[in-house]
């Protein structure tokens, strides 16, 4: 395996007396498409907001290309290229679909605050390629369509792709998915795996993504992490995740029923 | 910028400027300045909290600020002989560097713990003023000069008030100024990068942060611009009247500043300078039904709040008007 882009080292997160990860260890190669998976409660939320600043870790630590990131503030992580999209379905609700992508192009600024308030040539040079770069993955995206619609206004299924635009704005070199293709049916999420996919070929980016579809993390992932109870009971390609004992255990004992393939 | 925004605009200007004076002059009504002077100012103060609004933050606490500029200019003018002039951007400064120490811890609280400390300011402005003895307590500072000569290079840019035989015009034209350019930067920044950050975080803090927002500082940026605001209108409203006392700005200003708001609309820049021209000349017009003003006041505000949720200006935005 070349240098890990990404590696959780030891972390532990504690509240009051539940532990929602307990010494969680794995590294993560660069270009790489990693599923974090797990019955409900497993601590894998808790974990994605662990490496991207939102949650700092009890113990342990998270190394971004050799540098600690844990406990930075998530504006700061994600200047350094790691970026999250939210489980719970997260837009602006009261922006288009368009703003939504443009608006989070902030971390892409060249000019300042003070320049965008002069309408400095900084500024509207920026202003322009924001809108640019937005239309670009309005297009990978397929959002063409609903481009101008109100955020608010949205089904479930292009609310998964707006939030996934909007992570992409920020031109990250590692995103976190947490539940993308959530409340989507079997069309859309073979539509969004492809999309995945295209997101490590073509764009180069290091995926790691939370799922419970089965069949869409065994088609997806080149390796799987399998947490249960905030500890990880198991790593490794799909194959081997469908047949590890542990794995099997873990989700015959939860109500999601049996690890679906 | 669309051609009727460019006529909505001259003729805003034309009315203030010209219009206005005009219409004063051939009625006699002289005292109208004093009412519009402070409705010019007050809309100032308003515009700040409207942008403390506009990150999502209810502040019910720039009569505080309003008092900490009126005594930073009046304690300059009076016990070290600094010009008004100087002291105008000091008032405003001064504001905000306070409101940015303010603000950092209470800007982590949201929604109604946000908007009850910012009503505590208030009184904790007044108490400090009672207090402390450079602002002179009760009694507070009295006898306050003018505004004198503001000249750059030997050349007078504006005369020395005192020698003005109608100083009520001088002050209206300073404070319509004053709005103007306030509403001029409010626009800028709703209207820039700026503005749409504001917007995201109003919206969704969490996933503004997550986008690489550094979203303490944009709140803590934003409610020190407000600030600034709340001392400039409150540094000239002592010059008005000469004088400043610990209950000059009191709670009730504070909760104006945000009914303003409300009234005219959090949607639209221009909201707060339309709600504070209507509820400070409606609350006089109510002067007439005596012991019911309040009553009616109150009511009327409420009936407001229930049809137009969003302000006066949204009928505009309702009619597929402009933002
Ligand atoms: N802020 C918090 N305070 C206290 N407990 C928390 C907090 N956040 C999460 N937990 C607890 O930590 C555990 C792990 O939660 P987490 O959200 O990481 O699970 P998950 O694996 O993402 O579950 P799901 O599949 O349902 O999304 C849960 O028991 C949850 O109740
Ligand atoms: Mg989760």
């Amino acid at each position: 395996m070349t240098a890990p882009i990404l590696q959780v080292k030891g972390v532990t997160k504690r509240y009051g007396g539940l532990t929602a990860n307990n010494d969680v260890t794995f590294d993560v190669a660069p270009r790489e498409i990693l599923s974090v998976i797990g019955p409900n409660g497993a601590g894998k939320s808790t974990l994605f907001k662990q490496i991207a600043g939102f949650v700092t870790p009890t113990t342990g630590e998270v190394i971004y290309k050799g540098n600690r990131i844990s406990g930075l503030p998530p504006h700061k992580v994600a200047r350094m290229g790691v970026v999250r999209t939210f489980q719970e379905t997260t837009i602006f609700k009261s922006m288009t679909v368009r703003e939504n992508i443009i608006v989070a192009h902030h971390l892409r600024s060249k000019a300042s605050l003070l320049g965008f308030f002069f309408g400095t040539g900084q500024a509207q040079a920026d202003e322009a390629e924001f809108a640019a770069s937005a239309d670009d993955i309005i297009d990978f995206l397929g959002l063409q369509a609903i481009r101008n619609e109100m955020a608010s206004n949205l089904p479930q299924g292009h609310l998964r792709a707006l939030g996934m635009a909007i992570g992409l704005a920020t031109h990250p070199d590692v995103i976190l998915l947490d539940e993308p293709f959530a409340g989507m049916n079997h069309d859309e999420t073979m539509r969004m795996v492809n999309l995945v996919r295209r997101l490590r070929d073509e764009r180069g980016l290091t995926v790691l993504l939370v799922e419970h579809d089965m069949p869409a993390v065994m088609k997806i992932s080149d390796r799987i992490v399998c947490i249960n109870f905030g500890e990880k009971i198991a790593e490794g390609t799909p194959a081997e995740i469908q047949a590890n004992p542990r794995v099997i255990e873990a989700y015959l004992g939860s109500e999601d029923a049996a690890i679906g393939m | 910028m669309s051609n009727p925004r460019i006529l909505g605009i001259a003729a805003f200007l034309l009315a203030v400027f010209v219009l206005v004076p005009v219409f004063i002059n051939l009625t006699g009504r002289w005292d109208f300045y004093y009412t519009l002077t402070s409705v010019a100012l007050l809309s100032v103060a308003a515009a700040g909290v409207w942008l403390t609004f506009y990150i999502g933050r209810i502040n019910i606490g720039q009569g505080a600020y309003a008092l900490t500029g009126g005594y930073v200019s009046a304690i300059l003018i009076t016990q070290y002989g600094v010009s008004f002039w100087v002291t105008l951007p000091v008032a405003g400064l001064f504001c905000a560097l306070v409101s940015v120490v303010i603000g950092l811890p209470i800007l982590r609280l949201r929604g109604v713990y946000f908007a009850m400390v910012t009503l505590v300011l208030t009184e904790v402005a007044r108490l400090t003023a009672l207090a402390l003895p450079v602002t002179n307590g009760a009694k507070g500072i009295t006898s306050i000069p003018l505004p004198g000569e503001l000249s750059l290079f030997g050349l007078t840019i504006i005369p020395d008030f005192a020698t003005l035989e109608n100083p009520k015009l001088a002050f209206y034209l300073m404070a319509a100024v004053l709005m103007v350019l306030t509403y001029l930067v409010l626009w800028r920044i709703v209207n820039s990068r700026l503005g749409h950050l504001c917007r995201s975080l109003q919206q969704n803090e969490e996933l503004s942060a997550s986008i690489g927002v550094n979203t303490a500082m944009l709140r803590v940026l934003s409610y020190a611009i407000s600030s600034f605001f709340g001392g400039l209108a409150g540094a000239i409203f002592v010059a008005i009247s000469q004088s400043i006392y610990p209950s000059s700005f009191v709670v009730q200003d504070s909760v104006n500043f945000m009914l303003y708001c409300f009234v005219g609309g959090l949607g639209s820049v221009f909201g707060p300078m339309l709600g504070t021209l209507l509820l400070y000349f409606g609350w006089d017009l109510l002067s007439i039904a005596k012991e019911y003003q309040l009553l009616i006041y109150s009511g009327t505000m409420i009936a407001l709040m229930l049809v137009l949720p969003n302000g006066v200006l949204s009928l505009l935005d309702r009619k597929g008007g402009r933002k």
